[in-house]
């Protein structure tokens, strides 16, 4: 492997685990402090119970969000160095504004928020989660804003002289159509994953105590587990019609901006109208798409999703070959170095990606329905299969949102800046041009070798971690009435948390 | 002024935001088993209460890091470009040291174990001693100038790095840390350890004066310009005022005093950078801030965005510090609160 396909596998590996934690600490953040709401206006708790059992795993995760965001801000310049000359005028500024904008506030507030249960007015400790909530989604909107730039680059002129993109619009950058539909969806993507862990464990719990049958454990159950279960079955519920709406949405945007990104996800070869979204391809899988067959399909779906048309003339989807034409027609056949240029993405990895992205909704969907049917009126189930589907739905959005990604970004390809259909053509870059030149292939795997193997290690610590805190339960709240609790700031009280 | 040079200041300012906040964390880390005294169970009391006095601000503290790497890919994208590819594998050597001791702050209370907290407290050390000396090779390698092509790309390779000048800054900012780390815990702390680390920065302070004072001299002699002089004055006028601070038990003053002289070696490294972003060795092939910046458009909604933010940022900063403001003795240390090794091995779904 030469070192782009080093940078590649490294860029792909880093970000895509930076991505598993990404998702559970922007949907978990808001549900936390809706916990803690309910606690605070109520008093009630049960509510300070579940606040501090999802504040603690919500901590195992973010901790590990915060460590491999690290190495993403500074592997453009590292492995990315000719993009980062290119983009840098436009991309730079997000990436800059997201640190300024959220990552300050929601590493200041959450050190708050942990360590500040003693030393902070109730109200203004939950001041301090809601800037974390609040912090963490802004984080995703300027990050997005960079990536949909190089989706669809918007608001820049090209440079002759310097050969690099100018930005010529803040605002047009920050209104990108692909923003505004990527933002979205990441975000209920990320509230769906969010929502159905909290689920998924507090029907599992749920079911478990009232397994015993012993009066006090189903009391727990009915008064702190089934209202959690609740919460997260709003929220999927809330979420996933988002991620749908949001999704389909996206899907026309990216019919206009990326035809070949269509066109792939489709393992579609020649355009037509009424194209039909298939579920189950087979065939050759190297990347040619005429030994492609389709073995069930649903008809004009696909047309659906790109152009909201089911048939008839609107409904035209261009095919792997029309797009491979008219970009080679546009961008000629050939790289500045003379080596040819394929138009076509990794139609195996495109086209699954996107289905195993939809398809793995179904967890969340069977999660919701089987908890709205066994809790219906206000029933406490013990029924063992609510517990299963709880727990078999947790990995599952996770997974999609994982998917998801490697669609968007593998469809994207041969560009790392794809063009503009209404744009300017200079703005864009080959991803074969956008590789550091000054770093060996063995630097690269060096590095890859080894964030590979630290976070190899850290998975298992986190998900060891995660599971046993998971197992503890709800937390009991100790009420301490003895006379140095009501001391001041002088005495010897010790910290009410500590590391 | 012009927007770029108002620009490479205030990337100046971030990696000086950097280096003092960061600064006493990694010397806490780095005092994490040179500090604590007594028995093994006394001992852990005060490695815990040494992690708790940066406890709520470590991650704060990091996060002008990766503001300065985000203000710099967008003011100056060459300059982003250009360092982190050429300085690639020290880079990735301090990237390893902060995702390990970001991850053992965090998790080091989640396991009540000593075998676990031993290895937390390894992670802790090794990402404090790793990164308080390479970032000092880095930024001494800025200082000195660094094997550039026409095209500005970095051609010195990985060993030309380690050269003896860089070295010695190397020590320069390990020693700095150090001093900054006792300074604040004995800020920040009460009891037996506060004396000790007093004591300790007393020692580390004189130390910091024939390391730091015979680099800067070095740099000034060989690289820097006339005006930087005035850097270096301060510097070793604060130093001094540590000392005599530190000796008078005034620890609010030390600790102020080591943040100046902090500030005063960015002023010399970027002083003698000036008005270069990555000078080049020997002068040759230099990228300077005017061919490193980004348009003035640019530069301008990142000004608008700084100028609102940064204060803003000090300002709950600050209020974090002030929130907790206590001293800390190993009284109020609470009993660890972690699960057993043998609980988190038995955890059955
Ligand atoms: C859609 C959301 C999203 C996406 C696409 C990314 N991140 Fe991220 N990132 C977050 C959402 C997020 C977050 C929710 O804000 C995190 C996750 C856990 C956390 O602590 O904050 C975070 C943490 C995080 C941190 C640590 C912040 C801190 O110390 O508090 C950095 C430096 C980055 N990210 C940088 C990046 C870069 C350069 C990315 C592009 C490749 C990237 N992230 C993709
Ligand atoms: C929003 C911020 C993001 C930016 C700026 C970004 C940027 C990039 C860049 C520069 C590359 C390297 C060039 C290439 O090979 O295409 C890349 C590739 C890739 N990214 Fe992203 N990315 C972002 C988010 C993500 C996320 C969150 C994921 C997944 C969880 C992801 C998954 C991938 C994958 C799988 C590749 C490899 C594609 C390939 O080489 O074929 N990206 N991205
Ligand atoms: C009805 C179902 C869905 C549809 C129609 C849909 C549609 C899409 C489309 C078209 C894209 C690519 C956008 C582009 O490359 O321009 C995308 C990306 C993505 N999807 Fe979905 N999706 C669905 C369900 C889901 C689910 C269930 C999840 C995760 C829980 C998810 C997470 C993501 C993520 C994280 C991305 C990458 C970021 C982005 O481009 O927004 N999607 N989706």
């Amino acid at each position: 492997m030469d070192a782009l396909d080093l940078a590649r596998w490294q860029f792909a590996i880093t970000t895509v685990y930076h991505f598993i934690f990404v998702p559970l600490t922007i949907g978990l953040a808001p549900l936390v402090a809706i916990m803690q709401t309910a606690w605070v206006r109520t008093g009630d708790e049960r509510w300070l119970r579940l606040t501090k059992f999802f504040g603690k795993l919500f901590l195992i995760n973010f901790a590990l969000g915060v460590v491999t965001g690290i190495v993403q801000e500074f592997q453009f310049g590292m492995n990315w160095s000719e993009y980062s000359r290119f983009v840098g005028d436009v991309f730079g500024a997000p990436l800059a504004m997201e640190a300024l904008a959220a990552f300050f506030v929601e590493s200041t507030f959450l050190g708050l928020w942990i360590f500040g249960w003693d030393r902070l007015s109730k109200r203004v400790h939950l001041a301090c989660i809601w800037a974390v909530a609040v912090a963490v989604n802004l984080s995703a909107f300027f990050i997005l804003a960079a990536n949909s730039w190089m989706q669809h680059p918007v608001g820049t002129r090209f440079n002759p002289e310097t050969g690099r993109a100018e930005m010529e619009s803040i605002w047009a950058v920050l209104t990108n159509s692909t923003l505004w539909a990527a933002f979205p969806h990441t975000v209920t993507a990320a509230f769906l994953t969010a929502g159905t862990f909290v689920a998924g464990i507090a029907a599992w719990w749920m079911v478990r105590l009232a397994r015993t049958r012993k009066p006090e454990n189903v009391e727990l159950a009915r008064t702190v587990y089934r209202p959690a279960l609740v919460l997260g079955t709003v929220t999927m519920l809330i979420a996933g019609v988002g991620v749908a709406v949001s999704g389909d949405f996206q899907g026309k945007l990216m019919f206009e901006q990326q035809p070949g990104k269509m066109a792939s996800a489709e393992a579609l070869c020649e355009g037509t109208e009424a194209a039909a979204f298939s579920i189950l391809t087979i065939g050759d899988l190297s990347n040619s798409c005429e030994g492609v067959r389709h073995l069930i399909e649903i008809p004009g779906l696909a047309s659906y999703l790109g152009t909201g048309s089911f048939s008839g003339p609107d409904s035209y989807l261009p095919g792997v070959v029309d797009v491979q034409e008219s970009y080679t027609e546009r961008y000629g056949d050939t790289d500045d170095a003379g080596n040819p240029v394929s138009y076509t993405p990794n139609l195996a990895l495109t086209y699954w990606s996107f289905r195993l992205m939809i398809g793995l909704a179904i967890g969340s969907v069977a999660l919701s329905l089987a908890a709205l049917w066994f809790t219906r009126g206000g029933r406490v189930s013990d029924n063992p299969w609510l517990a299963r589907i709880g727990l078999a739905a947790i990995p599952m959005p996770f997974l999609a949102s994982s998917f998801g990604w490697i669609f968007t970004e593998t469809g994207r390809q041969p560009w790392v800046v794809a063009p503009n259909p209404t744009g300017i053509d200079e703005i864009r870059l080959l991803t074969l041009r956008g590789v550091s030149t000054v770093v060996s292939p063995g630097m690269v795997l060096t590095s890859m070798i080894v964030f590979t193997v630290v976070y190899g290690v850290l998975a298992v610590i986190w998900y060891r971690l995660m599971h046993r805190y998971t197992v503890e339960g709800v937390p009991a709240v100790v009420h301490d009435d003895s006379p140095e609790a009501r001391t001041d700031d002088a005495a010897d009280r010790p910290l009410s948390f500590a590391y | 002024m012009d927007l770029s040079i108002f620009w490479f200041v205030l990337i100046a300012v971030l990696w000086t935001g950097y280096l003092v906040l960061e600064g006493f964390d990694f010397g806490v880390g780095m005092l994490l088993s040179i500090l604590p005294r007594g028995d093994a169970a006394h001992r852990e009391k005060e490695r815990r209460l040494l992690v708790n006095t940066i406890g709520p601000v470590w991650d704060g503290n990091e996060v002008w890091l990766l503001t300065a790497g985000g203000a710099t890919f967008a003011a100056f994208p060459e300059w982003y470009a250009t360092l982190f590819s050429g300085f690639y594998l020290p880079l990735l050597l301090i990237l390893v040291a902060l995702i390990v001791r970001g991850v053992a702050f965090e998790y080091r209370g989640k396991i009540a174990d000593a075998a676990w907290a031993r290895r937390c407290d390894l992670a802790i050390q090794v990402g404090s001693w790793v990164p308080a000396i390479l970032w000092g090779v880095a930024f001494a390698n800025l200082v000195r100038g660094v094997q550039l092509d026409e095209a500005h790309q970095y051609v010195g390779g990985f060993w030309a790095l380690l050269n003896p000048f860089a070295l010695v800054g190397g020590l320069v900012t390990l020693v700095l840390f150090l001093l900054h780390g006792a300074v604040f815990v004995a800020l920040k702390t009460d009891g037996e350890i506060r004396a000790r680390a007093r004591r300790l920065a007393g020692v580390l302070g004189v130390a910091a004066v024939v390391v730091a004072g015979g680099w800067a001299v070095w740099a000034q002699l060989a690289y820097s310009t006339g005006w930087t002089w005035v850097a270096v004055a301060i510097a070793a006028g604060g130093l001094i005022g540590v000392l005599v601070a530190n000796r008078a038990g005034r620890e609010g003053w030390a600790f102020a005093l080591s943040a100046v002289v902090l500030v005063s070696a960015v002023v010399l490294i970027f002083g003698s950078m000036f008005p270069d972003v990555m000078p080049g060795l020997g002068g040759g092939n230099s990228l300077s801030i005017a061919e490193a910046s980004s348009t003035p458009y640019t530069l301008g909604v990142m000004t608008v965005v700084a100028l609102v933010l940064t204060p803003l940022v000090l300002a709950y900063q600050a209020w974090t510090y002030w929130v907790f403001r206590r001293r800390l003795s190993v009284k109020h240390i609470p009993a660890p609160v972690g699960l057993t090794w043998q609980r988190i091995k038995d955890a059955a779904f």
